[in-house]
């Protein structure tokens, strides 16, 4: 690593993981979650525009969309059905809501990625001496080389900031998925119990 | 044969027929040929005029018409049947395919190589996406658009111009290999027509910018309500998402290196249970690959790599996905255990436990992910050995040891690429956080695997020509890997990784080759009558 890019990167604040080992990981992130959860840098997530996509009314299952430009993850519409019990309306809720708070981070993670990394090649650019632009109006990039003291940095400054999100993304997928097989044990049951009733019922119509 | 409309000499069915006139067959340059394209494949290759893009950019414009279907088909079929016969034509092909693959990504000025060999399909796939994106948001500066295509969109403007396009286009292979995979392709072919036309009317419309603007945000937003997609199970896709979320591919190669360690055991080969072990070392692994992608969908979905899993695209449900995972695990585990031995399906839960829940969540915490995930790698091996002998033998953990130090220039190699889209996914890697690290441990496994060659004839397991025979391959996998840890760019990287793809197969078939057979050690052990030789402490199953 060159002197210019460490003088860059002191001139950002150190992220205090950079100076303890992996296994203290854990411990950090547990102590500093409540701390690092509210310095994280402002969401721009509801305010994205969303597509508009309507789905055919007579449709009876879920949308699922293409990947949105900013957080590449496929938006999906959920299909309320008439008789909705409390435990499917509280899924499909979660599943919501989950939906939202992981495009808000990933929209987030990858502006923020993208604009640090065009401020790194700018500064980079410019202690080399070279336009932003060359002779041909395209943009100039580092080497792969000068790139990963970027690439390096972008972990260590977020790496508590992905801890918490890796932890409460395995939380909710749990109990998303364990919310979906109770939703799916109780249809199958209902079913069965609506078969029965109408096997009881069936000879005497 | 002719064309009916023009003279020009063309094979209009690809079949093998025409194999004894090849000499008569050329490329066809006729106009209502390159409407209604006609090419024998074999030709292609063998002729003096050898334009593959040109051969491709005719296939794709064939898909994007839709029309004869059932020729391209045959094409398809033609082609694989080309590669299957001629193995040393595929393997041009191949490198073909990395050379294209390094110029895309040197053109978009985005370093993103991924050369991972198997991954190939999917992931020129990928690029024809984000090649429609750049397409359409390039159509304002129309001098760039005959440039960025890997989608030839402009055949109906000048034939001048399709001609011209063939020659240009560095990708024209991504989509000939899209075109075997009709499937998969089916959200992203609608899209292609839209541009197509879209491309044309700016074709047409060179001089009103704005207009040309407003056209491609109209087509771009219904280009997305088109891929809208209804979450239901579709049968006929079932297979081939389970395919993709057990990574059938990788499932294989573990299957094929427990099969190994099973065969390397020294005892009489037993088939029932050779099948047994390999069934249910197969459903193990399939579980843990499912449970990993479960786990990982948000990040899947922002690297190239993995952006077209099925968990990703939605065409299944999590819990689907959890269901697969516990209908292969369950019979899989129980297999191994009642069928097998206790001790190889204890192995088999464990690795499934540590791909799982070690693994997978470290890959985001800790650099030490990649250690375990070398273990990971190789308790199969030792399980086919535990399966065969019933015991945890040196002999095992050397087949394991094997596969250990291999993980690492092969991962180190990979990952060494990927440094992009790791930090932007928030993955820890060495390459990424401790590159000097990286290119060591590469260095020091590579070379690690010349001295575990080495240990062979030590433990009885393979005779002493293994070291000998093996030497070649180890030296020149660890001379890549000095290369890696002296330059450390992007070819170097490459090479290592695409070596380490052949390399661990022709070890294992190599030490498969130079197995010591039993009889020698029975003859050993009847000659020193004082100290027995060291036969290995195996119960004979």
């Amino acid at each position: 690593m060159s002197g210019k890019t460490t003088g860059y990167f002191l001139r950002r604040s150190l992220c205090p993981c950079n100076l303890l080992g992996p296994l203290h990981m854990r411990r950090i992130s547990a102590n500093a979650s409540r701390r690092c959860s509210s310095s994280e840098p402002t969401k721009q997530g509801n305010s994205v525009k969303r597509s508009q996509f309507i789905p055919a009314a007579e449709s009876k299952h879920d949308w699922v969309g293409p990947p949105h430009r900013l957080s590449n993850l496929r938006p999906i519409i959920y299909h309320i059905p008439e008789n909705e019990t409390e435990l499917e309306k509280q899924l499909r809720t979660l599943r919501q809501e989950t939906e939202d708070w992981n495009h808000a981070f990933w929209t987030n993670q990858n502006i923020t990625f993208n604009k640090e990394k065009d401020a790194f090649v700018l500064s980079q650019l410019k202690e080399k001496g070279l336009t932003e632009r060359d002779e041909k109006g395209r943009k100039r990039a580092l080497n792969s080389e000068e790139m990963a003291v970027f690439y390096k940095h972008f972990l260590d400054e977020n790496c508590i900031r992905h801890a918490n999100y890796n932890k409460d993304w395995y939380r909710r997928n749990f109990t998303i998925t364990l919310l979906m097989g109770r939703v799916a044990f109780h249809s199958v049951w209902r079913t069965l119990a609506e078969r029965r009733g109408w096997k009881k019922g069936g000879p005497t119509t | 044969m002719r064309h009916p409309k023009c003279a020009c000499t063309v094979c209009l069915t690809g079949s093998d027929s025409h194999a004894q006139t090849r000499s008569k067959w050329r490329l066809a340059t006729c106009e209502e040929d390159i409407r209604e394209p006609a090419l024998c494949y074999k030709n292609m290759y063998k002729s003096t005029c050898s334009r593959l893009t040109g051969l491709v950019g005719v296939s794709v414009n064939q898909k994007l018409f839709g029309r004869n279907a059932i020729r391209n088909h045959k094409s398809a079929r033609s082609l694989i049947q080309m590669s299957r016969r001629d193995p040393s034509q595929w393997i041009h092909h191949l490198n073909f395919l990395k050379r294209q693959y390094v110029m895309r990504s040197n053109n978009a000025l985005y370093q993103r190589a991924k050369p991972k060999q198997t991954a190939i399909l999917t992931v020129l796939e990928d690029h024809r996406d984000d090649g429609m994106d750049s397409q359409i948001r390039q159509v304002p500066t129309i001098d760039h658009v005959p440039m960025v295509t890997d989608v030839t969109p402009q055949p109906e403007t000048t034939t001048t111009n399709m001609t011209a396009t063939p020659v240009s286009s560095p990708v024209s292979t991504v989509a000939a290999l899209a075109v075997l995979k009709p499937p998969s392709s089916k959200t992203v072919s609608p899209p292609q027509t839209k541009a197509v036309s879209n491309a044309a009317e700016s074709g047409t419309e060179m001089l009103e910018v704005p207009h040309v603007q407003v056209e491609s945000d109209e087509a771009r937003e219904a280009r997305l309500e088109r891929q809208w997609k209804e979450l239901k199970v579709d049968l006929a896709e079932l297979p081939d998402v389970y395919a993709k979320l057990s990574k059938i591919k990788l499932t294989a190669l573990v299957v094929w290196t427990a099969a190994a360690g099973f065969a390397m055991a020294p005892v009489p080969f037993d088939p029932a249970t050779f099948f047994l072990a390999s069934l249910g070392t197969g459903l193990a692994s399939c579980t843990a690959n499912s449970i990993n992608q479960y786990f990982e969908v948000p990040f899947d979905s922002n690297m190239n790599r993995t952006k077209n899993r099925p968990l990703v695209r939605g065409q299944i449900s999590p819990l689907h996905a959890v269901g697969f995972a516990l209908v292969c695990g369950v019979p899989g585990i129980t297999l191994l255990t009642l069928a097998v031995n206790p001790l190889t399906g204890a192995l088999g839960a464990l690795n499934i436990f540590l791909y799982t829940c070690c693994y997978t969540p470290l890959k985001r915490l800790s650099i030490i992910n990649t250690w375990v995930g070398a273990v990971v790698g190789a308790i199969p091996p030792i399980m086919g050995w535990t399966a065969a002998t019933g015991a945890l033998d040196p002999g095992a953990l050397l087949l394991g040891g094997f596969l250990y130090c291999w993980q690492f220039p092969h991962f180190n190699a990979l990952s060494w690429n990927l440094r992009e889209d790791y930090s932007r996914g928030g993955y820890r890697m060495m390459s990424v956080t401790h590159p000097g690290m990286c290119k060591r441990v590469a260095l020091r496994h590579s070379l690690g695997l010349i001295g575990l060659s080495a240990l062979g004839p030590v433990l009885d397991v393979t005779t002493w020509t293994f070291p000998l025979v093996s030497l070649p391959i180890n030296l020149y996998i660890s001379y890549l890997a000095f290369r890696f840890y002296q330059k450390g760019d992007r070819s170097s990287a490459r090479k290592l990784f695409f070596c380490s793809l052949w390399h661990l197969p022709m070890l294992l078939l190599l030490a498969l080759t130079c197995k010591k057979s039993r009889n020698d050690k029975e003859g050993v052990a009847k000659t020193s009558s004082l100290a027995p030789a060291p036969l290995p402490l195996s119960v004979q199953n």
